[in-house]
């Protein structure tokens, strides 16, 4: 039975249906009694999800897990104000004790600004079609992938002692109900394969990881051999670290490569630009609108509609299709990633960006896939172009203080360029700037934008969320990198 | 009770029925309520109630486990086939399974974790409270100019747990917190900052008008911040950044961590590992405690553990499977979310308090870093390297004398738990993990 979820012939709504026993008279009624007092909006969120998975340690698969999840959130909202109630109660008296619940901030409101909201359309395309989710291959063959992950990387080096892999995947129902009139569905499969090596050598241990996925079925791992790169990597980077030297501190000029570190975008950058932070002007990007923030060599977006990609929706948590957003063109601050909350009260289009990790959470702008276009310079050209600096290949987890601007990632793939060549990987290197200045220093970008493996997990206000990122290779002149070495 | 007690022993009868030598159950009910204002006005109000069932199986030495939502008795029936069809295909463990029999919890301890006094009171008193400190803040200087907003949560827990060993255990916990984050702006450029309290009772929550107002301190305190020069210095870290460094420590003495060798700590155990000024407890049985809980998460009573005993590596934090897999005893340290196979946390981890006062161990600095902010992810616990983001005060001939930002500090975890040579005695536990102020003789700061 709980494999209905992935059946998607099966609407979402008739899932809710069938499975809660409600009507559509049902949420109509609800509807209505949340909207009894002065409410502009109200929406109505169930959700239901199975998510699996598994591990692999010291060589065997130790556990498998399963958990399931449902539950219901209604929203109101009057003016700035905001009431929801969630519970993973699904039935009507339920849902008619969180409406009113909701609409209770109304009670409160001291000024009516009854702005209607944009209408939502059903989104007619499926972005994220699979033949086969994951969590619908067997079982078996899930475990078989991750005890052949675990014999490649001790083959490929004798000096790996240690491995670690994790295959998870979920499958996600949710169905929208807006006092805007929409009702819409989506089916949301999301899965991703992880590996992490430790290598020792002597006394000296060191660890690598990499991993991939997305909104995707089995088979994508086995295309073009995927999980095997993702061990070779992971396999890789630990190696490479037993041979790296301490980090050097000061500033000087960073290249980063293609792909993941594309959070720098998205820390530096992303979070600035989300519309809740700069209607309440506590954003350092809030006044800079159509104003210069960046090279004119940088131009990024946000773009929810690539197929497959993690952080892609065919409709965002509140209903509305996704978009591809321009934030930054040719070094101009051009717009903000918007929800209905914030669009209303900024008076300007949605963008599809309202987005919240389940029905225990009230949506807000949130990014999706975060990246720069590709430049015209090679990578070859950049590095030679750099006399003494770091080239940065990856990074571990990354920070904003969206207020000052400052942020920090930290690097666990890099090296020294000296003299226009790589020469020795480096360790333990976090790189700190500030957001509206970092991209002001962008001097050359590569022609080569990838975008990342499908790994990447956002946290903000305690909601987490999948998103990608993605950059061509990035020169930036001075940037302080924090090592040990002076 | 939320959780009927027959319907889990029905739930561990099944699997036994079908197989599980081991098998356990934990079930939790919670509801929350949050006020959050922001400029005077009410912002948003949240109010939820989740309920979630856990079982893990051990059928064989295989292990399975499953977590729902979804509490009606077919399908937690279902869930119980499901799990033990499942736990046959994982790969045998000979180590997997529960607490030896006998050792699991027999008496609740009354750790007084639950705020019965609390009552229900309406939700405009609790927006006031939010109100209150939210406006504290704003009139502290005009040089604060806007807010993030002030919120008020308060939440009451209950976890009920069950094993075929015949252990059985419950119990209601609450938690109130009040918060405000302080916008402070100068010159076109703004500093943002927080403060809050936590408690498990309300009256022990601190008045709101001094949350805002050391809010604002902390906001209009970062203004004018400047960058310096990259240089090896003495680094004081205040109670706050204090408590997590030694969190970083929390997370390398995991049993987990330990026997996959992922921990720099790996064979450290009677070694000495830092400075002699440094003994680091953690203790689940402290009344009222926010880490405190009467058993852990395999239900093995908690209890008082010394870590780090004036700068000798005493114990390890282990639960049943990672002390098995070190040949050790389990401290009752089991971490367990409802879905998942025990893992290993902290329940109050503190570094006791030493002889100096802050003010001395700022005036013993000639010319130094105090840091009262760090972020990012810059610490490796299989190497020790550590390098974070940092912000604070720059200390000139024992003084406090400007802001620094857009900075880090880095180190080895090795050398800097060896190099703290000062310890505050100003202790206060406002989260789990708690240190009072240190000082480390040097690290390098990168700047410009």
């Amino acid at each position: 039975m709980e494999n209905v979820v992935t059946e998607r012939a099966i609407a979402p709504q008739s899932f809710f249906q069938t499975r809660f026993g409600l009507s559509a008279r049902d949420l109509e009624s609800v509807m209505a009694r949340a909207l009894e007092r002065r409410i502009d909006y109200a929406d109505i969120y169930f959700e239901y999800e199975v998510s699996e998975g598994l591990s692999l340690e010291e060589g065997i698969v130790k556990t498998a897990s399963r958990d399931i999840t449902q539950g219901v959130g209604v929203r109101a909202v009057a003016g700035e104000k905001t009431g929801y109630a969630y519970s993973n109660d699904i039935t009507i008296p339920q849902l008619e004790v969180a409406a009113k619940t909701a609409r209770s901030i109304a009670a409160n409101s001291s000024r009516s600004a009854s702005v209607p909201i944009p209408r939502a359309r059903r989104p007619e395309r499926d972005l994220y079609p699979v033949d086969q989710p994951v969590i619908e291959a067997p079982l078996q063959a899930r475990i078989d992938l991750l005890q052949e992950i675990d014999r490649v990387a001790r083959a490929y080096d004798p000096r790996i002692t240690k491995v670690m892999a994790g295959l998870s995947c979920e499958s996600k129902v949710v169905l929208i109900a807006t006092s805007d009139g929409a009702l819409v569905g989506d089916v949301r499969p999301l899965a991703r394969l992880n590996v992490t090596c430790i290598a020792e050598e002597g006394g000296n241990r060191q660890v690598g990881s990499f991993g991939g996925g997305g909104r995707i079925g089995f088979p994508f791992f086995f295309e073009q051999d995927r999980w095997r790169a993702y061990v070779h990597e992971a396999a890789r980077r630990a190696i490479l670290n037993l041979s790296a030297r301490p980090a050097p501190a000061g500033t000087m000029t960073v290249v980063l490569g293609p792909g993941w570190p594309g959070i720098l975008l998205h820390e530096a950058i992303g979070h600035g630009l989300e519309a809740d932070f700069n209607r309440k002007g506590i954003s350092a990007f809030s006044t800079l609108l159509g104003q210069r923030v960046a090279s004119e060599l940088c131009t990024i977006v946000d773009d929810g509609t690539i197929p497959h990609r993690r952080g892609s929706l065919n409709v965002d948590d509140e209903g509305t299709p996704t978009s591809r957003t321009v934030l930054i063109e040719n070094g101009i601050l051009t717009g903000y990633l918007q929800d209905k909350l914030n669009a209303r009260l900024m008076g300007v289009p949605l963008t599809g960006n309202g987005r919240r990790e389940s029905f225990a959470h009230s949506p807000m702008p949130r990014m999706t896939n975060t990246f720069m276009l590709p430049g015209r310079s090679t990578r070859d050209e950049i590095i030679g172009s750099v006399s003494r600096g770091l080239y940065a290949v990856t990074f571990g987890g990354g920070q904003v203080d969206i207020t000052s601007g400052k942020f920090v990632f930290s690097a666990s793939e890099a090296y020294l360029i000296e003299d226009g060549r790589i020469t020795h990987p480096v360790k333990g290197a976090t790189l700190i700037g500030n957001g509206p200045d970092v991209l002001r220093r962008v001097s050359m970008v590569g022609n080569d934008l990838e975008l990342d493996a499908g790994v990447g997990t956002c946290g903000k206000e305690g909601q987490s969320v999948p998103v990608g990122v993605g950059l061509p290779t990035l020169k930036i002149d001075g940037l302080t990198v924090g090592g040990t070495q002076g | 009770m939320a959780l009927d007690r027959d319907l889990v022993a029905g739930l561990l009868d099944r699997a036994r029925r079908l197989g599980a030598g081991d098998a356990d159950v934990i079930a939790v009910d919670g509801t929350s309520f949050s006020a959050r204002v922001r400029l005077g006005e009410v912002d948003k109000l949240e109010q939820s109630h989740e309920r979630r069932l856990g079982l893990r199986v051990i059928i064989d030495h295989r292990t399975a486990v499953s977590s729902t939502a979804d509490l009606s008795p077919p399908s937690l029936e279902r869930l119980v086939d499901e799990t033990c069809a499942r736990a046959r295909l994982t790969a045998a463990d000979p180590l997997a399974g529960l607490p030896a029999r006998g050792t699991g919890v027999v008496s609740i301890p009354d750790l007084d974790l639950c705020d019965t006094a609390y009552g229900e009171p309406p939700a405009e008193e609790k927006i006031r409270l939010a109100l209150a400190a939210e406006a504290s803040a704003l009139a502290c200087d005009p040089r604060i100019t806007n807010s993030e907003g002030a919120e008020f949560d308060h939440g009451l827990t209950e976890i009920v747990y069950a094993d075929t060993n015949g252990v059985v255990g419950g119990y209601r916990s609450s938690s109130f917190s009040l918060s405000v984050v302080a916008i402070a702006s100068r010159d076109g450029a703004m500093q943002r900052d927080y403060w809050y309290s936590s408690r498990r009772k309300f009256r022990l929550l601190d008045p709101p008008e001094v949350i805002g107002k050391i809010a604002a301190q902390r906001a209009l305190a970062r203004l004018g911040a400047r960058k310096i020069a990259t240089q090896e210095a003495p680094v004081v870290f205040d109670p706050q950044m204090a408590a997590r460094l030694i969190g970083t420590l929390a997370g390398a003495v995991s049993g987990y961590a330990l026997y996959k060798g992922a921990s720099f700590l790996a064979d450290a155990l009677g070694q000495a590992i830092a400075s002699p000024l440094i003994t680091i407890i953690d203790d689940g049985t402290i009344p009222m405690g926010l880490g405190s809980k009467p058993f852990d998460g395999e239900g093995l009573p908690t209890r008082r553990t010394t870590v780090v005993d004036r700068g000798v590596l005493t114990s390890y934090l282990l639960d049943t499977y990672s002390a098995k897999k070190l040949g050790l005893s389990a401290t009752g340290n089991a971490a367990r979310g409802v879905g998942d196979t025990p893992s290993v946390s902290p329940t109050n981890l503190y570094l006791a308090a030493g002889p100096s006062s802050p003010q001395e161990i700022i005036a013993s600095v000639p010319r130094g870093l105090y840091v009262t902010d760090l972020i990012g992810f810059g610490v490796n616990t299989v190497t020790g390297d550590y390098s974070q983001g940092a912000s604070g005060v720059w200390i000139e001939n024992g003084e406090l004398a400007y802001p620094v930002e857009e900075i880090t500090i880095a180190g080895n975890l090795k050398d800097i738990f060896r190099q703290i040579d000062m310890v505050g005695n100003d202790l206060e536990f406002r989260t789990r993990i708690a240190a009072p102020t240190l000082k480390v003789a040097s690290m390098t700061i990168a700047g410009t």
